[in-house]
């Protein structure tokens, strides 16, 4: 068990900057997420840590130890492939006595650590099973196992459930979670399934293009994501996003007249922006209520989806294209074709600049 | 109905026939050879697909020439080491083309590949410069650098293509385990290697084992000689005589062990020229 630290990482592949200047602190026993849409170099930042690919600069340490150019043995790190990637003609008990045999531990030893690991991953009655006889749910956890057995110091976890049907990989998530609380050592997991991100970490770092967007608990993401880019890639579905325009503002509130909704008063501080500047509202499909059309505010309702415990109301605006989510417990009053009037909760309204970061609440207001 | 039986009938006679036409074209040289080798040498040229009188004398002629017994040795000593050679350096040379990223790897791969290009008639008096040079002349090991040189660009292309499908993140997880580049193509590659490695050792095998032109060339006496050289050069009761009979008890001995070992390997040479063209 150690902790990670990340200080100014760079890595750079031939002319693509990859990895620009991550800073990053994970604390020991902690079960951290990655997560990022594809390419935004989530998956090139575990093999940074686990010393798969060299960095190419800033300083990267594992308990107090500066471990940039240290093999990856030496770092005391396990890791769990996407493929599973075990080796297909040893049996299973083989491929977890690889890595300890390679570290020359006795026999009694390599034998010890199998047994005691293939008892926690349920793993004793396959040991003497090769890859091939295996489902996919026991190769998943043989990887584990080989990961495992050396009691690494850090596990890392490469998208380990996406080769999983989807009934299996909520068994899997589970068994991880319950894994980590019995083990209590540091995991870096690496997905692109913000539901697993959600339900495993206790920090998520959000990435995106090489940087870090965003640090923070599941619940912190959630409720006060710091960019727009961090709120519409948490939550399922999507958290709706409408344009609006600063009408006046300061410190300690503002008023905003967001396009179909008319004027709104907001406890955000819009303290450094012009009045006319142009804002994104963002709001979740669960903190709009719909009632009577009036006046301009008036909606349209495309599509209603039931999915048995809630529905999802799709409403087109007047003008624009892009349809927003509402989303409340079923059973549902509404239905396609009507026409409704949208009702933010004002407490729940995000709002972001041209650049995307987030307006802070004024803390004057959210005390109150 | 009728009529659709009896088209699939004909259907079926007509691949039969075709496929039993093929037998006859490739296995009939064979099939000559091997009731020629039995024959009396009284009874040499009369022209029957089944001999009406055999005995094994032509074997037990050729087998009391020590020159032969000795030619097979070398024959075998020869084609082995090839084998060993060229799998050993086949395989770690593929490691670094298949594995390595490195400036120049598809330049490498085209020399490689230009080597085998020529015809061995073009590359001899400058070969045989190099072996003498090395001290190497009318000595089983200038056969075997020469048969290396000629059958590592057919090897290093194939264990490379082989190497280039196996997975990478196998190879990762065995750098997570902490294995150096050597135990990785020891203990986790070759185990999955076999295939190819049957397919490619068979083949290098059988161009050693059959080689004439340098086993010529390259070797002096009887002592030093490989089969295809002494089989050629067994002679007759007189200068105007070619010894069909031994000649034909030679050439059975040799080509026995090489069928052998194909139907041993056949059906990892099928899975091995195949390994990779579909996802497994």
């Amino acid at each position: 068990m150690a902790s990670v630290t990340l200080s100014k990482v760079n890595k750079i592949f031939g002319r693509d900057h990859i990895i620009k200047d991550v800073d990053l602190s994970i604390g020991d026993g902690e079960f951290v997420v990655f997560v990022g849409p594809s390419g935004c170099g989530k998956s090139t930042l575990l093999r940074l840590i686990a010393g798969l690919e060299s960095i190419t600069d800033g300083d990267l340490t594992i308990g107090d130890m500066l471990v940039n150019d240290l093999p990856p043995r030496e770092r005391g790190v396990g890791m769990v492939f996407q493929s599973y990637a075990l080796y297909p003609h040893m049996t299973v008990y083989e491929n977890m006595a690889f890595g300890l045999k390679l570290a020359k531990a006795s026999k009694e030893t390599v034998d010890e650590r199998v047994m005691s690991t293939a008892k926690i991953l349920q793993l004793e009655d396959l040991l003497h099973r090769k890859p091939k006889a295996l489902s996919g749910g026991q190769r998943q956890r043989v990887a584990m196992g080989r990961a495992m057995a050396r009691e690494p110091r850090i596990l890392l976890f490469d998208e380990p459930l996406s080769n999983l049907d989807a009934s299996l990989r909520v068994q899997m998530r589970n068994e991880i979670a319950r894994l980590h609380t019995r083990l209590g050592s540091t995991m870096i997991y690496v997905t692109h399934d913000q539901v697993e991100a959600m339900t495993l970490a206790d920090k998520i770092v959000v990435l995106k293009g090489g940087h870090v967007e965003q640090v923070g608990s599941p619940y912190e993401l959630y409720q006060r994501p710091a960019t727009q880019f961090v709120a519409g890639f948490i939550g399922s579905p999507t958290m709706n996003f409408m344009p609006a325009e600063l009408i006046t503002g300061s410190s300690d509130g503002c008023r905003i007249s967001a396009k179909g909704l008319g004027e709104i008063a907001l406890p955000q501080s819009a303290d450094g922006y012009n009045q006319g500047s142009p804002l994104t509202m963002g709001i979740r499909p669960e903190h709009l209520r719909l009632e009577a059309p009036t006046g301009s505010n008036c909606f349209d309702i495309v599509n209603v989806e039931y999915l048995g415990n809630e529905v999802y109301v799709y409403l087109e605006p007047k003008e624009g294209d892009t349809l927003l989510i509402h989303r409340s417990e079923a059973p549902s009053q509404w239905k396609e074709g009507q026409q409704v009037s949208l009702v933010p909760d004002i407490e729940h309204v995000h709002l972001f600049d041209e650049n995307g970061a987030a307006l802070l609440v004024s803390p004057t207001r959210s005390a109150a | 109905m009728n009529q659709r039986q009896l088209a699939k009938i004909a259907k079926r006679v007509g691949f039969w026939a075709l496929v039993g036409l093929i037998m006859l074209y490739a296995v009939f040289p064979f099939y000559y050879a091997v009731i020629t080798s039995i024959k009396p040498s009284s009874e040499l040229f009369r022209v029957e697909l089944w001999p009406s009188t055999w005995n094994l004398d032509n074997y037990a002629q050729i087998f009391s020439q020590s020159s032969f017994v000795r030619a097979i040795f070398n024959s075998i000593i020869v084609a082995f080491s090839v084998v060993f050679i060229a799998l050993l350096l086949g395989i770690t040379a593929s490691y670094a083309l298949g594995r390595v990223r490195f400036r120049g790897r598809s330049t490498v791969m085209l020399v490689i590949l230009g080597v085998s290009m020529f015809p061995q008639v073009a590359v001899l008096s400058g070969l045989f410069e190099v072996i003498r040079a090395l001290n190497l002349y009318n000595n089983p090991a200038g056969l075997i650098l020469s048969y290396t040189i000629f059958t590592l660009p057919f090897t290093v292309w194939v264990l490379t293509t082989f190497m280039k499908e196996l997975p990478m993140e196998l190879e990762e997880a065995a750098i997570m385990d902490g294995a150096t580049p050597w135990i990785t193509i020891t203990k986790v590659f070759l185990p999955l290697m076999w295939p190819a490695m049957a397919t490619t050792g068979l083949l290098a095998f059988i161009a050693a084992w059959n080689e004439f032109l340098f086993a010529l060339t390259f070797t002096l006496t009887d002592a030093q000689r490989t089969v295809p050289v002494a089989i050629a050069l067994l002679s007759g009761g007189s200068a105007y005589e070619l010894p069909w009979g031994p000649i034909m008890a030679a050439s059975v001995v040799v080509t026995v062990p090489l069928v052998i070992l194909v139907i041993i390997f056949q059906r990892r040479i099928v899975s091995g020229l195949t390994a990779g063209a579909v996802k497994g």
